[in-house]
């Protein structure tokens, strides 16, 4: 069944070119017109099956016969030499059943949906008190550094104990850790450096524990410090990198479209509207990486055991059927009313986002906090001069100033 | 309906508990879901058939018209 490419494998990660600086890079879009299951090069000239379709991915991610597990040779590597540094201290993202389900569930109880609704007052203080700084100053203030980063950092911050006057330290090399076009040494220093760091604090939280979730996994016997250390990075690296990329990145979509900003007003209509913007925004734009175990058929192709696979989350989400619901836009339109619950932005299958909850309270109360208080929110610059995060492997905005 | 829980494929994502909250909730201990309710309300069906629908790991199942015998199947004991 496999098909015979006509035109060059796309090469992957294909990086943003600006066309629409919120849909899918054009390579994605363009594979997913050629069929749910096609073929691409990653770009350490190794081949790979790109999976567009929602069906597919959906399937694919939730099909044991493919592996997440970043230790084996021939799985699929973005960047050339990526593989073994994640391998050499890999977290449960990128483990598979039982070494993934030992490491996660020691960290479920945190993110339980009681309890990060028991969090709500706090992250909204948070959220109040980023806002007073942030307009302190009358403006423009820039919405990435005063407010959408510094909320979900502190939050993550409170929750792993991690203290928040490191952040400059952690950011900086998150940033690294995310990036497509930094030296493989950058990256290998960056990754150490921050596991080194989190170590020494599980180190000292065995002796001295506090209240917190690298208190709680110092306390066991049963894990190394590398382990709480690369579950802690884990954490920490997901916990404010792609909440703070959403804000800002809905934030300029919602001054794009007032009239749906408006909505975000009414409290009913929030936690919909939140999940649409999950779903058109999409940040993991890279898609995510498997390994083919057995022989599979999917979408109609046949893939083999050996054989790398990415699956695109963010063509998955634009599915017209699946989204484009009649008396509602097109599924590559933002419509904060539609039904988006079905949207794969939090992944799917065993790997799918732990920090969901926590992810869907802060975007929340963050948005309609920002637009309830800022009722004349705006950009400062043109459109033209805002710079996008396109070689990473979440997307996002670098900067975005804001007036109000 | 019949809907039956299956902890060992739970990864404790909590689609389940946001989208039916008075059906489904999640162990204070482990995370893991566990049914509320013994006897579904109908006015719930539509809300469980999607949490079975979003659930990432597969572990809710719903049967529309599930035989006299399954009956015991539902309940706070499954999986």
């Amino acid at each position: 069944m496999t098909s015979t490419p006509t035109a060059p494998a796309p090469l992957l990660p294909a990086p943003h070119d600006g066309v629409c600086p919120f849909s899918p890079p054009p390579v994605y879009t363009e594979a997913a017109r050629a069929g749910t299951v096609t073929r691409a090069a990653l770009l350490d000239g190794s081949s790979c099956w790109l999976v567009t379709g929602y069906h597919e991915v959906r399937s694919l991610l939730s099909d044991r016969r493919f592996s997440a597990d970043v230790r084996r040779p021939e799985f699929p590597s973005f960047t050339p030499g990526r593989r073994a540094i994640l391998a050499a201290n890999p977290n449960f993202l990128r483990l598979d059943d039982p070494e993934h389900s030992r490491l996660r569930r020691m960290v479920t109880g945190d993110f339980l949906v009681k309890r990060v609704e028991a969090m709500r007052p706090e992250v909204q203080q948070i959220v109040d008190e980023a806002l007073d700084s942030m307009t302190a100053s009358g403006g423009p203030a820039d919405l990435v550094g005063d407010f959408a980063l510094p909320v979900p950092s502190l939050v993550i911050c409170l929750l792993l104990g991690v203290p928040y006057e490191d952040r400059q330290m952690f950011q900086e090399l998150s940033r690294v850790l995310v990036s497509t076009t930094v030296e493989e040494a950058e990256v290998r220093r960056a990754q150490t450096e921050l596991l080194d760091y989190l170590g020494g604090l599980a180190a000292q939280k065995r002796r001295r524990p506090g209240d917190d979730i690298l208190s709680r996994l110092a306390a066991r016997d049963d894990l190394s410090l590398r382990e709480i250390a690369a579950t802690g990075m884990l954490l920490l690296v997901a916990g404010h990198e792609t909440t703070a990329n959403m804000i800002g990145l809905s934030t300029l979509l919602l001054l794009r479209h007032p009239g749906q900003a408006a909505r975000l007003t009414d409290p009913a209509a929030v936690p919909g509207a939140v999940e649409e913007l999950l779903r058109h925004l999409t940040i993991i734009h890279m898609g995510l990486p498997r390994l083919a175990l057995e022989d599979v058929e999917l979408g109609g192709v046949r893939i083999r055991a050996g054989d790398g696979v990415v699956a695109m989350l963010s063509t998955a989400n634009r599915d017209e059927e699946l989204f484009g619901a009649p008396g509602h836009l097109p599924a590559d339109e933002l419509d904060v009313d539609r039904d988006a619950r079905r949207h794969l932005a939090f992944g799917f299958g065993v790997h799918q986002c732990l920090g969901q909850p926590l992810a869907r309270a802060e975007l929340q109360i963050a948005l309609a906090t920002l637009f309830h208080r800022l009722p004349g929110l705006r950009l400062a610059v043109p459109e033209s001069e805002l710079t996008f995060r396109s070689d990473a492997f979440i997307y996002g905005l670098k900067a975005l100033p804001i007036a109000w | 309906m019949q809907v039956s829980i299956d902890q060992d494929r739970c990864c404790s994502s909590g689609q389940c508990v946001v989208t039916a909250p008075e059906v489904f909730e999640q162990d204070d201990h482990d995370g893991l879901v566990r049914l509320r309710l013994t006897v579904l309300p109908p006015a719930r069906f539509a809300d469980v058939r999607l949490a079975s629908e979003l659930c990432p790991g597969g572990a809710i199942t719903v049967a529309e018209e599930a035989p006299e015998r399954d009956r015991e199947r539902t309940g706070p004991a499954a999986g």
